[in-house]
């Protein structure tokens, strides 16, 4: 049986998703830190230092596992996985900072420890989504710069449009754990979503493939 | 009539700023990560200057021969809080600006422990350089985010009976020193006689959460507005707040001593309200929600 692939559309769309929830939370996770570690310019260095870092790990190993056997599953896996991980933000966000706030004076490496803490995990796999979904658009290697373009491309517009909702409109509407929420509600539907397409398209291959056994015999 | 000599008044106050503007001369420049700093001298004033490509906006300003003398009607107003806590011995002062403020403190109130905390390295650097504060066995600046002094400050079981809260400089707002939970923080570092002096805004609607959030954590507290400044006061203690004649008996006995610092502090028990004069309706700040920068402008 050859492999599933899915809808080049389906990808892009939740390329997009992942760009706008990778800013959603750095852009947020400033604000959860000022009370522990203030508002100064080296907690923002600390908080985007560790999304770089993550999201390099994510790459690294986005790209080595689809190497392996590229399925839609899998790609599944990583939206539920990063939503899965953003929980402990919302939910142990004091539990994590209290501690390393008495334990480390300089709000430098505080920040940073923290920083690693809440958000190194969800974004590493988030920063796994992007060269995985390069593999599950390219068909050729003819295309594969061109696929590789389009999804950078569309993910970092999600990743600005993140940035600027949520700057500008949603801290306004919303408490931060709401919209931290919502990301999380927004990835696990991205991450169903590629399950249920993956499902319907299974099925009716394998009804086409049940037809065409029975049109030959 | 009385109009016309207003309107003369003010014409020539703005012939003299004009003036004033055109023979500053910019004494020096200090880059910092934050902002831009220019120190800026006209005759013999010296004012520090935030923000300058964005309307400048003097943040402290001196009388290189008369130091004593606070020329900013905020500054002044921070001796307000002498009204509720009259001898101070241990004081906290959130910002620096140009370090006139404490230095006041200090020389009024000698045997104060003052605790100045100030973010930005390089304002310190400028308030020593150019604006002749200088740190004493009394009195020390701690470089660092006010939440985090706050915070730690609680956590050590510090106690302050004056605390001066002016943390803003220039346009923008650290929303994380506007929050309930800082305020907490912030309650929990007062003496039972202590005093919370903050020099907030008076921008429309963001004046409203403000206010709100302040009566949450505080209770009833003073406004403390004057025509001659922007700037509104909220004075604050823990206890309920003493009437109006002891405000006046005190202001009384301490006018004198405030003189030199040319603060008339007589004129200030009258300006004291507790009035409500915003939405009550408007949300809190929180941690979770502080959206004071989006706030300003509506």
């Amino acid at each position: 049986m050859n492999p599933i692939s899915l809808p080049k559309i389906v990808v892009i769309c939740v390329a997009f998703v992942s760009g706008f929830c990778i800013m959603t939370v750095e852009m947020l996770g400033a604000r959860i830190m000022a009370p522990y570690f203030g508002g100064s310019i080296s907690v923002w260095g600390s908080l985007i230092t560790v999304f770089m870092l993550a999201l390099s790990v994510g790459y690294l190993i986005g790209g080595r596992l689809s190497t392996r056997n590229p399925n839609p599953k899998t790609f599944a896996l990583f939206f539920i996985g990063a939503a899965i991980s953003s929980i402990p933000i919302i939910l142990f966000a004091d539990a994590i900072m209290r501690p390393i706030f008495l334990a480390i004076e300089d709000p430098r490496y505080g920040s940073l420890l923290a920083s690693i803490f809440l958000y190194f995990i969800p974004t590493s796999i988030l920063g796994m989504i992007s060269p995985y979904s390069v593999r599950l658009m390219v068909d050729s290697h003819e295309h594969s710069g061109h696929m590789a373009g389009l999804l950078f491309f569309v993910s970092t517009i999600g990743s600005a449009g993140g940035t600027l909702a949520t700057s500008f409109y949603f801290v306004l509407w919303f408490d931060v754990n709401q919209i931290l929420w919502g990301a999380v509600a927004v990835l696990l539907l991205a991450g169903s979503v590629i399950l249920l397409i993956n499902y319907l398209l299974q099925k009716r291959a394998a009804n086409a493939q049940v037809s065409g056994y029975e049109k030959q015999n | 009539m009385k109009n016309k000599i207003r309107l003369l008044f003010s014409f020539c106050g703005l012939m003299a700023v004009t003036l004033t503007l055109t023979a500053a001369e910019v004494i020096h420049e200090e880059k910092s990560l934050y902002r831009d700093i220019n120190v800026v001298q006209t005759g013999d004033r010296r004012c520090l200057i935030f923000n300058v490509h964005r309307g400048d906006r003097n943040q402290t300003c001196v009388d290189v021969n008369n130091r004593d003398e606070l020329i900013f009607s905020y500054t002044k107003m921070s001796f307000a809080g002498l009204l509720l806590t009259p001898q101070p011995k241990a004081i906290l002062v959130a910002g620096l600006g140009g370090g006139t403020l404490p230095l006041a403190f200090n020389d009024l109130f000698p045997d104060a422990l003052i605790d100045v905390v100030e973010v930005d390295q390089a304002v310190v650097n400028v308030a020593k350089e150019f604006f002749f504060f200088e740190e004493n066995a009394n009195m020390r600046v701690a470089v660092n985010d006010a939440r985090v002094f706050v915070k730690r400050a609680g956590i050590l079981g510090k106690k302050y009976d004056y605390i001066i809260l002016d943390a803003f400089g220039g346009d923008y707002i650290p929303e994380h020193l506007l929050t309930q939970e800082f305020l907490e923080e912030v309650k929990q570092i007062m003496t039972d006689d202590a005093v919370l002096v903050a020099n907030t805004f008076s921008t429309s609607r963001f004046y409203d959460h403000e206010s709100v959030t302040y009566q949450r954590v505080f209770g009833e507290f003073f406004n403390f507005k004057l025509p001659t400044s922007g700037n509104r006061m909220i004075i604050t203690q823990l206890d309920s707040l003493p009437p109006r004649g002891n405000l006046i008996t005190r202001a009384q006995s301490l006018a004198p001593s405030l003189e030199k610092y040319g603060v008339p502090l007589l004129e200030y028990p009258a300006r004291l309200s507790t009035r409500v004069d915003w939405d009550m309706s408007r949300r809190v700040l929180t941690d979770q929600y502080a959206p004071a920068n989006l706030l300003q402008d509506n």
